[in-house]
């Protein structure tokens, strides 16, 4: 909890007029100003890819963020990932967790997201799309496996 | 040496030096290896051949108008497609404007990605009879390929019958059933809007040579069909003879998939209702004859199947003596693609696609051209979603990247190839032109609600692009 109080405070932020937070230097990051707990919104966890030639791609990425968003605002270098934009409609944003971490995702995947991990290479019981995994505070840490893409599901 | 010349010499050995790719068809297998190739060959000029005015190949021309949400690859090809290195040629036809060896003489390496444009056909008797439509000219006539914006198709009778169980078969089945409503708030064509919007079919049947368990749509099609309103999907109970009992044994796709037809199958009678439309799958029987009526399809006869083979997603299936007559004014044949022969050079496997090892073309005596690469569905077989195009793009590009990699260059790119053009007149339409034809699009689309209004016509397309 300390720590996480000296983090709020080495953020920079600036409070606009009309209230809202406003982080410097980042434009996405504009929240809404939460009457409980507004620091929250701005926190970062870390988040590692490890990709399939063993690389990890390490990110920090805002709480309420997707793991999709995390990869395009860091421009992470992963092929194709993240084609359909977060649409549910392709599976190239697939990822593998570990049981922990699977399980603390706070909803399961629907049918249309089980649909489409159906058609991804790699496929495992702990797989999620990474533009449906919203990023929270206890995911702080969290490593998840970019399967490798090969032709391999033809059949 | 004085220093200005070994700079200027170093300049020109540098640029020299730039390795020349060659990519024929911007689809998405073109995009996605072209995607590798420039972020992992560094430098490389990356030159994009493509037929059509156009660029994205089946994701503006085989993608539904109902999914948009797929087409967004789209945005990161156009991301590709401005950076410097990388450049559009439109309206050049491998063998025709242009030969394989052509490309090969001004191109350090050259990558096929044309895809497969053809239909296959049934072989069987009156196949040629009206109203008997390949299913790939369907898709390309409310997609707006400028080949398909003719067709003749008529929609005036009751039922229909399509043959083939893939998520081509799906779409088609899906645009014919959807509400007008929300087909025209798509990019569909304006003039395949204004017929579906008159068509009388009621009834559509979807016909499998084999049985439940090999179907080849997937589930998010299949989930799309289901849940379209006023429309009821009816599946025939003896077709799931022993079905249900296979599935624990199924791995999860296609576990979830089958699940998805039983549960649909106990759905439809707990469902009593009206409903404007019925679609009507049919397992174990293959077309064997139509049946035509003033040259015009009446109806089709089929062969009831059964099937053997202890693999129960590879059974094959064998003929039976029983037959059955299906009435209908309208067929849709949509049992798969296969890819044409652009240059005489190239060898063809029993499969249809370019013989190669790795994405490596090889010869018709199985060695490498050498320089010479396949990927997407010419190279792998008409079959998978765009996720699978693009894992083989990556390896296909790996591999180029790989033999790429100590070349010293010596070829000239565009700048020569654009000499050995046959005919002179024809314009070429570069990236810039191309984004004009897309502005275009859009504003002809924002008059009539829609998002784009897609050109169909080649001569209009190059008028827009050289404006």
């Amino acid at each position: 909890m300390f720590r996480h109080l000296l983090r709020t405070i080495a953020t920079s932020k600036v409070v606009s007029t009309n209230g809202k937070l406003l982080s410097l230097g980042n434009y996405r990051s504009i929240v809404p100003l939460s009457t409980t707990r507004p620091h929250l919104q701005e926190d970062k966890i870390k988040v590692t890819f490890v990709m399939p030639d063993g690389r990890s791609l390490e990110a920090d990425g805002k709480v309420g963020d997707t793991l999709l968003d995390v990869v395009v605002n860091n421009d992470l270098d992963i092929d194709g990932y993240g084609a359909c934009e977060g649409t549910v409609t392709c599976s190239t944003c697939h990822v593998v967790l570990k049981q922990e971490d699977y399980d603390k995702l706070p909803d399961d995947a629907c049918d249309e997201e089980r649909d489409m991990l159906d058609l991804a290479y790699g496929l495992t019981d702990t797989s999620r799309l990474g533009c449906q995994i919203t990023l929270t505070k206890d995911l702080d840490g969290l490593v998840v496996k970019v399967p490798a893409g090969t032709y391999d599901a033809r059949s | 040496m004085k220093p200005c010349f070994s700079i200027a010499l170093r300049r020109f050995c540098s640029q020299r030096t730039v390795p020349q790719v060659c990519v024929v068809g911007a689809g998405p297998a073109g995009f996605y290896a072209a995607m590798h190739l420039s972020k992992n060959l560094r430098p490389v000029k990356i030159d994009f051949i493509e037929k059509l005015p156009v660029p994205f190949g089946l994701i503006r021309y085989g993608v539904a108008p109902d999914h948009p949400e797929v087409k967004n690859c789209i945005n990161q090809f156009t991301k590709l497609a401005n950076q410097e290195n990388i450049s559009f040629y439109g309206n050049i036809t491998l063998g025709k404007d242009i030969s394989l060896d052509n490309l090969r003489q001004h191109y350090d390496a050259v990558l096929l990605t044309y895809g497969a444009e053809e239909d296959k056909t049934l072989g069987i008797p009156n196949e040629d009879a009206q109203n008997i439509i390949a299913a790939r000219n369907f898709v390309g006539w409310y997609n707006g390929h400028p080949r398909d914006k003719d067709l003749k198709v008529d929609l005036s009778g009751r039922t229909g019958t399509i043959i083939g169980q893939g998520n081509v078969a799906l779409d088609v089945a899906r645009i014919l059933m959807t509400p007008i409503d929300i087909l025209k708030k798509t990019d569909i064509t304006e003039f395949a809007l204004q017929a579906i919007s008159e068509s009388k079919i009621k009834e559509l049947y979807l016909i499998g040579r084999r049985g439940p368990l090999q179907v080849a749509f997937t589930i998010k099609e299949l989930r799309e069909q289901l849940k379209l309103p006023n429309c009821l999907t009816i599946w025939r109970k003896q077709d799931f003879e022993g079905v249900a009992e296979a599935v624990v044994n199924l791995q999860r796709p296609r576990k979830r998939l089958t699940e998805l037809m039983l549960k649909s199958m106990d759905n439809e009678c707990s469902q009593p209702g009206s409903y404007e439309k019925y679609f009507r799958p049919i397992f174990f029987r293959s077309p064997h004859k139509f049946l035509v009526h003033n040259d015009k399809v009446s109806g089709i006869e089929l062969t009831c199947n059964k099937l053997f083979g202890d693999n129960i997603e590879n059974q094959r299936c064998i003929t039976t003596e029983n037959k059955e007559t299906i009435d209908c004014g309208l067929v849709f044949r949509s049992i798969g693609y296969k890819s044409i022969k652009a240059d005489n050079g190239l060898s063809f496997g029993s499969s249809g696609s370019v013989v190669n090892e790795n994405g490596r073309v090889l010869d018709n005596k199985g060695r490498e051209f050498g320089q010479l690469y396949v990927a997407g569905w010419l190279g792998t077989g008409p079959v998978g979603v765009i996720i699978h195009t693009m894992g083989n793009a990556f390896q296909v590009a790996i591999n180029i990247c790989h033999d790429l990699k100590n070349c010293e260059s010596s070829k000239d790119g565009f700048k020569g190839l654009k000499n050995s053009l046959k005919n002179v007149n024809s314009p070429v339409v570069t990236w810039q032109g191309w984004e004009k034809i897309n502005r275009f699009e859009i504003e002809l689309g924002k008059k009539l609600g829609k998002p784009r209004e897609k050109l169909t016509c080649i001569s209009k397309m190059l008028e827009v692009a050289g404006e």
